[in-house]
């Protein structure tokens, strides 16, 4: 029993295991075949040795007794928990069999790919969709509310997604003398200690912290940070978007922007059409004028000047750009029409927000705003990290763009330090995400025509390659415009995770000719599948990781059973779909997707992780001013401006409002004070914990300890007045249904609030109906809603809703 | 079995973030079942004046720490101060962390059982 029986495998968290967005190199420790330790690699760049509790509970993970070890498929009704055991080969046939079958009559389209958060998964269930031939790929939440949004939304004004800066790029991290220790940096509704979400590792705030960084916490809980926060800003939850006018309304005011940024890089000077409001076009000038250039005053020549997009620069020499100012334009008809610029659009709608309507809206005082946005904009660098809430909320593009403007205005924008853009390393990308191609496409354009919502929302067509989640769950049951009858469904707990509305999910679930299930462990969403495979943790597959630099490799440890990496699956399957298939072997895939790295999978293997040079568009800093953003390779950004757009074009062509700006959201106090009336607490979910990713890890003992029951955090004062304890269990309703919880007494959360953990079921109930593993009992989406999704189809109200409580057994219907 | 404490934890609660990795860390070194372990992380919400708040989270040792003597006796760090998330716990000779105790202040220095 001695170390030398032991050998270690280096390699890469992500997805089934940790559950999280991955990053963190490891030394698994195997004896015999078996697992016996997972350490965190001290000479990786990423997590520096350090590793989570989830991570180092995974001998507890992969053989766990309730693993699912082999296929099965079900011998009774849907829901009624009984299984028989298959071989592989088995399995694959009857998917094989069932699904072209549905294929044959209906159409590949007919058939839904769900997954649930966007991990290790993404690539290879839409390589399995386009194999069949569905562009029918659901990430299963309520207006695509995590990431998606907020990805679209920098694409939209920025061209690009970017993040705040840890030095992660660096191969010396903080000790490179490239990067800079950010001065400030806002840390807005997001808690570290738990879960690393978003493809970033969330001590590295600590580390900054350690080297300097001064917080702002925006959180209407008392967050960690917030405790730490030089300035913490308690907002009420879904006014996130009239905080930031506030911010820029002190940065604009207070004249303490950039000027450099704003005149060279953003599209400040672009004229807007009085009698529209429009943007002017130079197709308004003139015959021939291009739809896609844009036009300013110029103040040397004292007349119009085109902006020739595609060049990125004035058609006429030495234009000095009005930033400010009416002006009249002769159009193509002759009419004069007379145009502001958009820096005067943007101010106006800025000015809309003084500090006073801010804190009316927020509660948070005009005073705390003033002082906490002159010290965002007088510290250099600076930066801001988001967390998920922004995307919870439906109005979220016009929230990120008032965000984004803040990072851009400061001069903050991918200079070290700061808002830094975030590609892939290498620009190696498996498959369509947004602002990105991948290796892995479907066929041609025609195929995508029938997705669901790319006829309706703007973004569908430009960024984002999925469904649209309300309307695909809407049209499980009109099948209209066509019908659906299979669900393909992997690591992903629509009912006991992602779904909001979960019964109706059930319902939908129930409605299928064919539900197939993929996951580690059996849940109340498999309960309703026909088969269900068992899929691998992180240790048991090799893998490929360019979210996002470095790139990473992810290097098989162990086998448990028949469990089977979800990539082995799909590419089976997806051979059999598809007599094309582009890739005869796994490896020639993974080789296919690094290209451009310049490496082969087995190299990459052997190194662990790679860098991207300086130089390379994937390296920061100060891309767009170095021509590495742009395919071009002119200087600029990927918008149509080829500038960073304070008002928006593209939004301007999909009839949404261009400017950011606040719209309260649909079920708050403020919205619906006939709601409140009944229901007078705002109803917060989703706060994290360090021991659970989402719906995950409740059967794993380590963790579960930590976390043992569903809570509610109730402030002291509001628990008296409704008579309830510390650790009573008390019901939370409103006009969708009631959930139980237990209280948690806390001061972290304010009296006019409480907040529910989200993914509570009980894997040591049973799992047959009605019990379904408790899913019923404490699942807080059971009181939110689908169909509240944004304008553009994205956001969903998760952060911001209404209830009641009262104790369990003292108030019963 | 009195025996004059030589080695300590110097814990900096001004940074530890709650995230219980030193409790899993020590639960895998010893295969301890679930509720038993080296190390407890407490979550303490201080009530401050003027309806403030401030949450801190402290690593206590229990009666079962050991200092993870098969561990340093190698050279290799505590399992807990190895994976520490925000690297806000350290191992040392006493005599040594109690003058790093004065660099900086909201710091605990253990010795345990």
């Amino acid at each position: 029993m001695g170390a030398k029986d032991v050998h270690i495998v280096r390699t890469t968290t992500w997805s089934a295991g940790p559950g999280c967005h991955g990053g963190c190199g490891v030394l698994a420790h195997i004896r015999d075949g078996k697992l016996v330790k997972l350490e965190g690699d001290p000479d990786h760049p990423w997590n520096q040795g350090r590793l989570c509790a989830r991570a180092l509970a995974m001998t507890q993970y992969v053989e766990h007794p309730e693993r699912l070890r082999r296929p099965v498929k079900r011998v009774g009704k849907r829901g009624e928990g009984r299984w028989e055991e298959i071989s592989w080969d088995e399995a694959y046939d009857l998917v094989e069999k069932k699904m072209k079958a549905i294929r044959e009559e209906f159409g590949p389209e007919s058939v839904i790919f769900s997954m649930g958060t966007g991990r290790d998964i993404g690539p290879w269930i839409c390589m399995l969709a386009y194999a069949f031939g569905s562009p029918n790929v659901m990430f299963a939440l309520s207006g695509n509310a995590c990431y998606t949004p907020r990805f679209a939304a920098l694409d939209t004004v920025q061209g690009e997604y970017s993040v705040f800066d840890a030095g992660q790029w660096l191969p010396d991290r903080y000790e490179d003398p490239r990067f800079e220790v950010p001065a400030c940096m806002i840390v807005w509704g997001y808690n570290i200690p738990a879960t690393c979400p978003d493809n970033l590792f969330g001590h590295w705030i600590i580390d900054l912290m350690k080297r300097g960084t001064k917080i702002i916490s925006i959180d209407p809980r008392l967050s960690w940070f917030a405790s730490r926060a030089k300035y913490w800003l308690r907002l009420r939850p879904g006014t996130d978007a009239a905080l930031a006018m506030g911010f820029l309304n002190v940065i604009v005011n207070e004249d303490l922007y950039d000027h450099g940024f704003l005149e060279k890089w953003t599209n400040a000077a672009h004229l807007i059409r009085g009698d529209t409001g429009k943007l002017l076009r130079e197709s308004d000038l003139g015959e021939g004028g291009s739809g896609e250039n844009f036009v300013a005053w110029d103040d040397a020549a004292n007349q119009a000047a085109v902006w020739d997009a595609e060049q990125v620069e004035y058609k006429a020499p030495d234009v000095k750009p009005a930033l400010s100012g009416d002006c009249e334009v002769t159009l193509a008809d002759g009419d004069m029409v007379v145009c502001h610029t958009v820096w005067d659009a943007f101010r106006a709608e800025v000015g809309k927000y003084s500090l006073d309507k801010v804190e009316k809206i927020t509660g948070v005082q005009a005073g705390d705003i003033a002082q906490a946005t002159r010290f965002y904009a007088s510290s250099k660098p600076a930066s801001i990290h988001w967390g998920v809430p922004i995307d919870m909320t439906p109005a979220v593009t016009p929230l990120c763009q008032a965000i984004a403007s803040l990072w851009a205005l400061t001069g903050n924008l991918d200079v070290p330090g700061g808002n830094v853009f975030s590609r892939f390393a290498f620009d190696a990308v498996a498959y369509a995400l947004p602002g990105a191609e991948g290796v892995i496409k479907l066929k041609n354009k025609e195929q995508d025509k029938p997705r669901i919502g790319a006829d309706r929302y703007g973004p569908f067509n430009k960024f984002i390659w999925r469904c649209q989640t309300d309307l695909a769950l809407e049209q499980i049951f009109t099948g209209e415009p066509y019908p659906i009858k299979g669900l393909w469904i992997q690591t992903c707990n629509l009912l006991g995770g992602i779904g909001l509305d979960p019964k109706r999910w059930r319902e939908a679930l129930k409605k299928l000719d064919l539900v197939v299930a993929v996951d580690l462990f059996m849940n109340s969403t498999t309960q309703y599948a026909d088969i269900v495979l068992p899929a691998a943790s992180f240790l048991e597959k090799d893998g490929v990781r360019s979210w996002w630099v470095p790139l990473q490799s992810i290097n098989k440890a162990i086998t448990v059973d028949e469990c089977r990496p979800d990539v082995e699956i799909n590419f089976e399957l997806a051979r059999r779909f598809d007599p094309d298939f582009k890739w005869k072997t796994i490896r020639e895939l993974f080789d296919d997707i690094i290209k451009p790295s310049g490496l082969t999978f087995e190299e990459l293997q052997q190194k662990g992780w790679a860098f991207p040079p300086e130089g390379h568009p994937s390296c920061p800093y100060r891309r767009h001013e170095k021509g590495l953003l742009r395919a071009d390779k002119k200087p600029g950004f990927q918008t149509p401006t080829g500038r960073f757009e304070l008002y928006s074009t593209l939004r301007e062509d999909w009839g949404l409002e261009p400017l950011p700006h606040h719209e309260e959201p649909p079920l708050t106090p403020v919205s619906r004070p006939d709601l409140a009336k009944d229901y007078p607490l705002i109803l917060s979910t989703g706060r994290r914990s360090p021991a659970f990713f989402h719906a995950e890890h409740r059967m794993i003992p380590w963790l579960r300890e930590i976390d043992p029951d569903p809570v509610v955090e109730i402030h002291p004062d509001t628990a008296a007045e409704h008579g309830i304890g510390n650790g009573e269990w008390v019901w939370v309703e409103n006009w969708m249904g009631r959930v139980k919880f237990k209280a948690k007494v806390t001061l972290v959360v304010p009296t006019w609030m409480v907040m529910a953990a989200h993914g509570w079921w009980f894997p040591e109930k049973p799992g047959a109906e009605p019990t379904l593993y408790g899913v019923w009992e404490s699942n807080v989406n059971q009181l939110i809603p689908m169909n509240a999704q944004g304008k553009d189809g994205l956001g969903a109200p998760i952060k911001h809703l209404l209830c009641k409580i009262y104790k369990v057994g003292r108030k019963e219907e | 079995m009195a025996r004059k404490p030589e080695y300590g934890l110097l814990i900096d609660y001004e940074y530890c973030t709650g995230c219980y990795t030193c409790q899993v860390a020590c639960a895998q070194e010893y295969q301890w079942p679930a509720g038993i372990g080296g190390i407890q992380v407490l979550e303490v919400v201080q009530r401050l004046p003027n309806d403030r708040a401030y949450l801190a989270y402290l690593p206590f040792p229990t009666e079962l720490c050991i200092l993870c003597a098969p561990r340093t006796k190698k050279g290799l760090e505590p399992a807990c101060v190895k994976h520490c998330m925000a690297g806000c716990m350290k191992y040392g000779r006493l005599e040594d962390l109690s003058k790093e105790l004065g660099n900086k202040p909201r710091m605990v220095l253990w010795s345990p059982r």
